[in-house]
């Protein structure tokens, strides 16, 4: 018999009488305004919220802070350079990266985005700076009805993505920026 | 003294560290309060976080094949380990297939490693090490940790026993930092660069699993650093391992245990990074281990099967006041604290026998339980199993013995009382001829001229 | 309403004047208050070291004594807990405050107590018999023994750092892990010290005893009472 086998009847045998799943509809009733409530989370965890009109706000700030350097971007409206074809490694030294979100989630500020949304999976974590692009309409309440749009996507790979990349490993203290991003802005228009 | 009671003693001879640890972790745990506190559903959320686990514990093998299955079809391999040794020897396998068998020790062939307690439950890096492979955790506190030569100390705050001016002082000697520099933003850049390094050059990524679903077999990572991805991302070989209670049925469970899980740890709303992996980049390998390791034997065992419920947030570690006052390494287990307590047991009691007597059962872990294992319960448990297979001292038992047949019986218990006042060891709660340890730093109560009994017979009877 | 009195152990022998206010002033609230007289030990020690199956004679014995009664009142949570835990009895035990609060339905309680006193809550009390709710929960406030307290005449009740922390007694714990439950003793007292405690109380002895230890070998300016002393000097 392989492990596999050994361990599945093992489990099967000691496993208890089965119980049902709880109700998970009376669960993320919590009411409050969304929009609000995503900048103010979004902010406490360390991340930046600019609202904006038109992406043209967008390239005034990429030219204001990052003239010069490596910006890169899924959007068509940004894109400077065909890097979906570089290898991963190769993207360390990106300055800034400036994605789109598929929806955002008040209650714990972070914004889902999937394969389809990174152009590289390693891109929203190489690069120093991010930037991402968030739909007002598309905030929700909690992570209950962040699922309920997740649904059955097709994805490779997602990420609930929460602020800039931190620690507190040395005596609890916060520091920004310890693999990932150094500092993420959100634009919510 | 048991291997906790020595430990701690001598944790405790340095005062003002103890006090240092106690209120660094007790910040913790006000953190988890406030976070927990915004969510009016809270103690909603942890009974059905709570009742989903318990329905993964009981069709634990049905959500076990079909996690594989779907695993499968997503093109990620699965792989079995009945223990320990047969989880690194796997990894290893893995590793040296990928690498055709040829294992030179050059940078290229390392792993980079993202937390993951099972891998130190199966003291994986020894092993990979000792083999020629060389293993870099990733996560700062690990890195740390590893750089002087030890083992986590907390499931979440690995070296949370260390102080700056010590970590300045490490980096100074392994990465060329400043001496004397104790700023950690300064110390946490150095590392960055130094992993950052790392990660560029490293083939092969070992995370642990957080969650993994049953029906679409992913499996969820959850990190803040972004060390885990900085990892995978890069690497041509990604492994995961997972304790296979990790399983949840579906995708929308997700969102009871995330909702849970950073509020729990550290009171963030949510990790920094969530990561969702279902299929392995393109060009790139993926294998999700599935371990064992004394889990199925534990789901056998009524008493203590609920500890499986366990999502490794480190809450009942930052409420327990034994805990904050004797260190994590006094624990001598991969897992220590409450959690670690009733784990250990069920891996090698002998050796783990001394842990659950290290609490004072107050409760506090099993309330901040986001799974709300009953934690405090389960230690008594423990204690009478340990006690029923020989596992305590004979004097001990001999001692406990003796003190009930006293306490039994009203007769011998008021004359040994007359007899016996003035002499507080022979109080149930003195182990024999310990005296001079409650004496040690406390005074002993002033014994009174009558007990109560003679004082009711002379004014109520 | 007839009243069995439990009496830990420790407090017969050691803190008579515990278990003599318990009496009076459960008589001064209205019971009749009976002390079978052959009661000894409820066997919590020896269980909570692993040895519940030693714990047979301490639970006949009990039972021997309490069966005839339908309440049981302890100034103990600890012992309470245990006995609602391990001892089938047909009446039912109750720890002194909610007693008063539950059974004889007592609101608040009238008199003068001009002290600022602490409050330790112990944790079977606590987390055990829901005597107040615990500081981990997301959930409404409420203190039974604070409740009987608060309306006494000149009394100002401490608002401790960290409201209830173990005191680090734990029965057995006390010795076999010594350093641990000193430090702990030590940093409760410091938490009164720091917030301005004169009195420190509590319903259970065994935690007390702890403390004062404590207290009285580093000579600190706290009386320790117990919550039956207390009530029973302001109410009268």
């Amino acid at each position: 018999m392989t492990s596999r086998d050994q361990i599945l009847a093992k489990v099967k045998q000691n496993q208890p009488n089965s119980v049902h799943l709880p109700d998970l509809s009376i669960l993320g009733k919590e009411s409050f305004d969304p929009i609000t409530k995503f900048a103010e989370t979004a902010v406490a965890i360390g991340a930046e919220v600019i609202e904006i009109q038109d992406f043209s706000e967008i390239q005034k700030y990429i030219n204001s802070k990052y003239s010069g350097k490596t910006v890169r971007s899924t959007l068509a409206d940004f894109n400077s350079e065909n890097w979906l074809a570089l290898s991963p490694k190769e993207l360390d030294g990106t300055d800034f990266l400036l994605v789109e979100a598929q929806f955002g989630v008040a209650e714990n500020g972070s914004i889902w985005i999937s394969d389809k949304d990174l152009g590289q999976r390693i891109a929203p974590f190489i690069t120093e700076y991010l930037g991402v692009i968030l739909d007002k309409s598309k905030i929700i309440n909690t992570m209950h009805q962040a699922y309920q749009i997740i649904g059955d996507e097709d994805y490779g790979f997602g990420l609930f993505l929460a602020g800039p990349s931190k620690t507190a490993d040395i005596e609890q203290s916060l520091v920004l920026g310890a693999h990932g991003a150094r500092g993420l802005v959100i634009f919510l228009k | 003294m048991t291997t906790h009671s020595k430990s701690a003693e001598i944790f405790n001879r340095d005062f003002e560290r103890t006090t240092w640890h106690d209120e660094t972790l007790y910040f913790v745990r006000q953190k988890r309060d406030k976070a927990a506190f915004q969510i009016d559903d809270w103690e909603l959320l942890r009974e059905t976080a709570s009742q989903i686990k318990f329905n993964v514990l009981s069709n634990l093998s049905e959500y076990l094949i079909q996690f594989e299955e779907n695993a499968l079809k997503n093109g990620i391999k699965v792989h079995w380990a009945a223990d320990a040794r047969e989880h690194n020897e796997i990894v290893f396998n893995i590793v040296s297939e990928y690498f055709e068998g040829n294992i030179p020790h050059d940078t290229f062939k390392g792993i980079v490693k993202s937390k993951s307690m099972l891998t130190e439950e199966c003291h994986m890096n020894e092993y990979l090490i000792s083999k020629g492979i060389e293993v870099v955790d990733t996560d700062l506190g690990e890195r740390i940790v590893q750089l002087a030569g030890e083992r986590p100390s907390h499931i979440v705050l690995p070296c949370i026993h260390w102080k700056k001016e010590e970590i300045g002082e490490l980096f100074h000697k392994h990465l060329g930092t400043e001496k004397g520099n104790k700023d950690p933003k300064y110390l946490t850049e150095a590392a960055r660069q130094h992993l950052r390094d790392k990660f560029l050059n490293r083939k092969v990524a070992l995370t642990g699993v957080n969650f993994a679903v049953a029906v679409t077999g992913e499996f969820v990572v959850c990190t803040n650093e972004g060390n885990a991805d900085m990892g995978t991302h890069l690497s041509d070989l990604h492994i995961a391992s997972m304790g296979m209670e990790k399983i949840i049925p579906q995708r929308q469970h997700l969102s009871v245990f995330l909702r849970l899980l950073a509020r729990s740890a550290t009171g963030q709303p949510i990790t920094t990074y969530s990561s969702h992996f279902r299929k392995p980049r393109d060009g790139q390998q993926m294998h999700v281990v599935i371990v064992d390791n004394g889990r199925s034997t534990q789901l056998g065992r009524e008493d203590f099967r609920n500890s499986l419920k366990c999502i490794r947030c480190g809450a009942c570690f930052n409420t327990c006041p034994v805990y904050r006052r004797s260190g994590g390494h006094s624990y001598h287990t991969a897992i220590a604290g409450p959690i670690g307590s009733i784990l250990s047991p069920n891996l090698d009691m002998k050796a783990n026998a001394d842990l659950p007597f290290a609490s004072t059962l107050c409760g506090s872990c099993s309330n901040v339980c986001p799974v709300k294992i009953d934690i405090h319960q389960q230690l008594y448990k423990w204690r009478q199993v340990l006690v029923k297979e020989g596992h305590t001292s004979a004097t001990k038992t001999l001692m406990m013995k003796g003190m009930s047949k006293v306490l039994a019986s009203p007769a011998v218990f008021k004359f040994s009382g007359k007899v016996g006042r003035m002499l507080m060891d022979k109080m149930p709660f003195m182990v024999n001829n310990s005296l001079n340890l409650w004496y040690k730093q406390r005074e002993m109560p002033e014994p009174p001229k009558e007990s109560f009994r003679e004082w009711y017979k002379k004014n109520r009877k | 309403m007839k009243v069995a009195l439990f009496i830990p152990c420790y407090i017969d022998q050691f803190y008579p004047k515990v278990g003599i206010a318990t009496l009076e002033l459960l008589e001064k609230l209205g019971c009749e208050v009976v002390f079978p007289e052959n009661q000894t030990c409820c066997g919590q020690p020896m269980a909570n070291s692993g040895y519940e199956h030693e714990t047979e004679g301490c639970t006949s014995n009990f039972q021997n004594n309490f069966d005839e009664y339908e309440y049981i009142v302890a100034p103990s949570g600890s012992c309470t807990l245990h006995i609602k835990e391990h001892i089938p009895i047909k009446g039912k035990i109750y720890e002194l405050t909610e007693f008063i609060t539950d059974i004889l339905k007592i609101e608040t309680l009238e008199g003068s107590f001009p002290h600022k006193v602490g409050l330790h809550q112990s944790c079977h009390g606590l987390r055990g018999l829901f005597t107040a709710q615990m500081s981990e929960l997301n959930a409404p406030q409420f203190s039974k023994p604070e409740q009987l307290l608060k309306n006494f005449k000149g009394i100002e009740l401490i608002k401790l750092s960290r409201k209830d922390e173990c005191c680090g007694f734990g029965g057995t714990f006390c010795v076999t892990e010594e350093a641990v439950s000193v430090r702990m003793g030590q940093d409760r007292v410091a938490d009164h010290l720091k917030n301005g405690t004169e009195i420190l109380t509590g319903g259970d002895t065994s935690c007390l005893m702890h403390l004062e230890g404590i207290i009285r070998r580093e000579k600190h300016d706290i009386k320790v009472m117990h919550i039956a002393e207390i009530l029973n000097q302001a109410i009268s």
